[in-house]
């Protein structure tokens, strides 16, 4: 059984593989310490002949020990959380630059609104595609996401992103991938019989390459 | 006055202290707890959809009939009274008079529900449903032509909000009071069998406890519903 | 209710020669412990439906798109030709989840053993209410045939998964299922009204009708658990009813409480939902905990290490089991801030679970440990409890949670509570309580083979699970091939069905020992486990009315191996030589 991680390529990446690296040494100390205690007592205190239970009602300091220990240890992981998910969720996280996408989820694909030439969406030279969400490697993108029809969810599982796309709501999603290459797009939430098949692609891309598929989108839309 | 309890109006006889009171008011009580959380939920509801969509409800006594509903609201707390005059005519082993209360009671709530009833329909008369705005009645065309409207401003574009949620919740408030109305019905015809006593008069109590309830409910209601 | 007649009074209403009609006796019964039965079987049977759905979604997630043996008798609605459609994939998703938390787990846990155990835990002849107790059965039957109805009904079942999330559950259009839907809803409305009503009863009973010396402080963990669950039942269930009404309206009158384009709000659904279930997920497991209390005492001899601290933690989850729902939203769209302030609350409520499990082990420490059938699942259910509880931590870190939100390691978090706890719990407690229902024993070899068997191929089809998750796996997926990254996975779901199929086809052993023991059992005398509780004072099995003369209570619960008694067990209501009435019980005994 792997319990490792597969490869991410955003900025989000090692924050979160971090914790959950974290977590996974701090269970699995627990793990080892209850299982092989329970197979250990089982075997050691087994009924034999001759042998009586101990009989007592418990042990003060032992209910302090195995309270505080796990106390503290969860409110450090959450210490430790913390400013990871404020700087990728954070209403005020998205970093000034990001080049804005809009990604709307409906029943069964996601349509992508690219800003045009003048970089602002909801503009006149916004172009939609299907299915494809272009962005420049090591440059942040901010997705104003966005659901047409019930709830959906903006899932990227290279990236470490997850975001549920609420019909009635635009939610920022930023990211900033960090290799290029085509990575797919997931919906995560139970959106209808179609729910398996919303599948999209994230294309990173080198700038010049990116202003290059810029450029065809563009003369596309004008012929 | 004050009353001692006898018998089975005391906490059951060969058990550990408990709540002090007998089963059946127990069990009303806890039962009366699942019924707060009920309306909760639908009260609750109705405020964050307020509180996210403020313009989508009509000014107090636009669309509600404020008047009536307050004289409505007049009666059924009258009719509290009328209960806890029951309850302490059971007390007093006083049949006469637990009969006319009981009896009273059931009357003023059966009233209750009755103007309840006729409310609704003036209001889908005049177009106020559940999902808004009904197409083709007064309220519809009110608001199309915008304007004032009966001393207030212009009606919202759209009432679904305001429908929706005046209706569940009062729309359950008057289920249960219809629910009270039954039992009440029942413990009135009971007390005209003479099987309520000095020493054992729990119907009464209990419904009496129920009865309470929800007037309460139905002061809350009234305050954030049609006067808010 | 008040008559002139003698009125119900404890002193007088002992057990006494039965003579009421067949009808009157196991249909129509009274009797909490008729009652506890007669939901023990309907639960039962919901639970082999269950698993028959999820064989069959196992079946399509094993073999992708290939004909289903024996899935020609479906129509054509649900498979042509025997494989699979993705409507039908769906609602059998949202069946599974709907019928096993509803209709098995939850009516299992509180249905049968709060009505079962409760007065003959605590000394009383009946529950408080046994009228209302029989209303509260027979209004679960019809919302059971309601949810049943659904398969029947044209557009299927309900779609939405078990969370019926809006906008999807309140738009026929969005699922191509309305009558389903609604069914869904009617019917939960109704179970509801069914458990707020037992809860009732539950709570008023203990509260009042405690034998004499049976003080707060000596009832068994069992009862402290069910005390609490039921306060939970109480006050979430409602919650629940209202958000259900609330659905049900938006899908058939018109209104928009979930729908944005009148100014509704999905995620409220979510958040009433969720009020609601997270302290539902507490009822489905806090009266397993109590269970493997006092199995585990009783299979160690040995006291309950800590029972303090075990009521304290059980007050604890109930408590704590409030404020933590928005861990479910973490990824909704709800304010990120929120997700700060649910994440501490959902760690800090790790730490009564822990409490827990390390009393647990407390007790089997210096213990002289017997192997009874019901002490193997509860030792089980320590050890599979604390692996859903530590991969919950997992999901309680927002970040961490980005990722594996809405996958399969949620999943495998979900089935190793429900099925690795409460599941192995309850067949734990069946088996221990099985005399005192029965007046027979359930087969111990038989018993031990289905634990076996059980536990290794539960833990095949759950532990991988957690790699399908942390590979990016999502949740109700009708086919993972679509995906590039998931296509690796395949070999490891066919061996999760395979695995499934076995532990499926293992259960037979549990059905054949339960109804073959009711007729050829070996009949079981008044205390064949040699417990303290109460109800092992009373003949196998409990005759109506429970105890002969209300028993007076003495000790605390647990009292294993005591140095004053030479046998190895002292039932809170024997009295030792030298002790009087209690009128108020010492500190802790």
């Amino acid at each position: 059984m792997d319990w490792m991680l597969p490869p991410a390529f955003s900025t989000f990446a090692p924050g979160i593989d971090r914790i959950y690296y974290v977590i996974l040494v701090l269970t699995a100390v627990a793990f080892v310490i209850v299982e092989a205690g329970l197979l250990w007592f089982a075997i050691q205190y087994r009924a034999r002949p001759g042998r009586k239970a101990h009989y007592t009602h418990g042990n003060v300091t032992a209910e302090i020990v195995w309270t505080a220990v796990p106390a503290v240890t969860v409110v450090i992981l959450g210490i430790m959380s913390a400013p990871v998910w404020n700087r990728i969720k954070g209403r005020d996280s998205v970093p000034p630059d990001a080049v804005p996408v809009g990604v709307r989820g409906q029943q069964f694909e996601w349509q992508v609104t690219y800003p045009g030439a003048d970089g602002q969406l909801g503009s006149d030279d916004d172009f939609t595609v299907r299915n494809q969400l272009h962005v420049v490697v090591n440059r942040p993108t901010v997705v104003r996401l966005t659901a047409e029809d019930v709830i959906h969810s903006f899932f990227v599982p290279a990236f470490r992103l997850k975001q549920d796309a609420v019909p009635g709501m635009e939610i920022n999603v930023w990211f900033e991938p960090t290799q290029t290459g085509r990575y797919e797009l997931a919906c995560a939430e139970l959106c209808g019989l179609g729910h398996y098949r919303m599948r999209a692609f994230v294309d990173v891309h080198t700038e010049e390459d990116y202003q290059r598929w810029l450029a065809e989108q563009t003369s596309n839309a004008a012929q | 006055m004050t009353h001692a309890e006898t018998g089975v109006m005391l906490p059951p006889v060969e058990a550990e202290s408990g709540s002090g009171v007998y089963n059946e008011k127990l069990g009303m009580w806890v039962f009366l707890a699942s019924e707060v959380m009920f309306f909760t939920a639908l009260i609750g509801s109705y405020i964050i959809l307020r509180f996210g969509n403020p313009l989508q409800w009509a000014a107090p006594g636009q669309i509600l009939n404020v008047p009536i509903t307050a004289i409505n609201t007049f009666l059924l707390i009258c009719s509290s009274v009328t209960m806890v005059k029951a309850f302490a005519a059971a007390q007093d082993d006083d049949q006469q008079w637990l009969r006319t209360w009981l009896l009273a009671t059931t009357l003023i709530g059966a009233t209750f529900v009755g103007v309840q009833v006729y409310e609704y329909l003036q209001l889908a008369h005049h177009g106020f449903l559940p999902s808004g705005y009904r197409e083709g009645h007064e309220l519809a065309e009110a608001a199309a032509q915008g304007g004032a409207y009966k001393g207030g401003p212009a009606l919202p574009a759209s009432i679904a909000l305001y429908g929706a949620t005046f209706f569940t919740m009062t729309g359950f408030h008057g289920f249960h009071v219809t629910m009270g109305v039954i039992c009440l019905s029942f413990v009135t015809w009971k007390a005209f069998q003479g099987r309520y006593s000095a020493t054992d008069h729990r119907g009464v109590e209990v419904i009496g406890l129920y009865w309470h309830f929800v007037d309460l409910v139905w002061i809350i209601l009234f305050t954030i519903v049609y006067l808010i | 209710m008040a008559t002139t007649a003698a009125p119900f009074d404890q002193a007088t209403h002992h057990a006494h020669v039965d003579d009421r009609s067949f009808l009157r006796k196991y249909l129509f019964s009274t009797d909490h412990k008729i009652i506890g039965i007669q939901f023990l079987l309907m639960s039962l049977l919901f639970l082999a439906l269950g698993g028959t759905l999820a064989m069959v979604m196992r079946w399509q997630l094993g073999y992708p798109g290939q004909a289903m043996p024996g899935g020609g008798i479906l129509p054509e609605t649900m498979a042509p030709g025997g494989i699979l459609l993705p409507e039908f994939y769906i609602a059998l998703v949202t069946m599974h989840g709907t019928f096993m938390v509803f209709f098995a787990i939850m009516p299992l846990l509180v249905g049968v053993f709060a009505n079962f155990l409760i007065p003959l835990k605590i000394g009383a002849p009946d529950m408080a209410f046994p009228r209302i107790n029989m209303a509260s059965f027979w209004i679960a039957v019809p919302a059971g045939i309601l949810m049943l109805a659904g398969f029947f009904v044209e557009g299927g079942h309900a779609g939405a998964g078990w969370t019926a999330y809006a906008p999807l559950s309140a738009l026929p259009e969005m699922t191509g299922v309305s009558w389903g839907q609604q069914l869904w809803c009617l019917s939960l409305v109704i179970l509801g009204l069914s458990s707020i009503l037992g809860s009732m009863n539950y709570i008023a009973t203990i509260i009042n009708m405690r034998a004499p010396g049976m003080t707060w402080f000596r009832l068994p963990l069992s009862i402290w658990a069910l005390f609490i669950t039921s306060i939970l039942v109480l006050l979430a269930i409602p919650i629940l009813s209202g958000a259900a009404i609330m659905l049900l309206f938006d899908q058939v009158i018109g209104t928009h409480f979930f729908l944005p384009a009148e100014g509704g709000q999905p995620l409220l659904w979510q958040h009433l939902f969720w009020f609601f279930g997270h302290p539902e997920v507490y009822i489905l497991i806090l009266p397993a905990m109590g269970f493997v209390s006092d199995i585990i005492a009783n299979g160690s001899r040995k006291p309950i290490f800590g029972y303090h601290s075990m009521v304290f933690a059980i007050i604890g989850i109930g408590f704590l089991g409030w404020v933590v729902w928005g861990h479910h939203m973490f990824q909704s769209g709800m304010n990120p801030t929120l997700g700060m302030t649910f994440m501490i609350s959902t760690m800090f409520i790790a730490v009564p679970s822990a409490i827990k499990t390390f009393n647990w082990m407390g007790t089997m420490w210096r213990g002289s440990i017997q192997f009874h059938v019901p002490m193997l699942h509860a030792i089980a259910f320590v050890a599979m409890f604390v692996i859903g509880g530590l991969s919950g931590v997992f999901m309680a870190a927002t970040p961490v949670d980005i990722y594996i939100h809405d996958t399969y390691f949620i999943v495998a978090h979900i089935h190793y509570v429900l099925f690795g706890g409460s599941l192995f719990a309850l067949f734990g407690a069946i088996t221990f309580w099985y005399p005192k229902m029965f007046g027979r024993l359930m087969n111990p070899f038989w018993g031990k083979v289905h634990f076996a068997l059980t536990f290794v191929f539960y833990n095949l089809v759950f532990w991988p699970m957690h790699e399908l998750g942390l590979k990016g796996h999502m949740r109700r997926i009708y086919d993972p091939s679509q995906y590039e990254f998931l296509q690796p996975l395949q070999p490891m779901n066919t061996f999760i069905t395979v695995s499934a199929f076995l532990l499926f086809a293992v259960q037979i052993i549990f059905a054949l020992n339960f109804i073959l023991s009711w007729f050829f059992g070996a009949k079981a005398g008044r205390n064949p486990w040699n417990d303290t509780g109460l109800e092992w004072s009373t003949p196998s099995p409990a005759p109506h009315g429970n105890f002969e003369r209300t028993p007076t209570v003495y000790h605390a619960p647990y009292e294993f191996s005591h140095p004053q008694v030479t046998e190895d067990f002292l039932p809170q209501d024997r009295q030792l030589e030298g002790q009087s009435r209690p009128a108020a019980a010492p500190a802790g005994h």
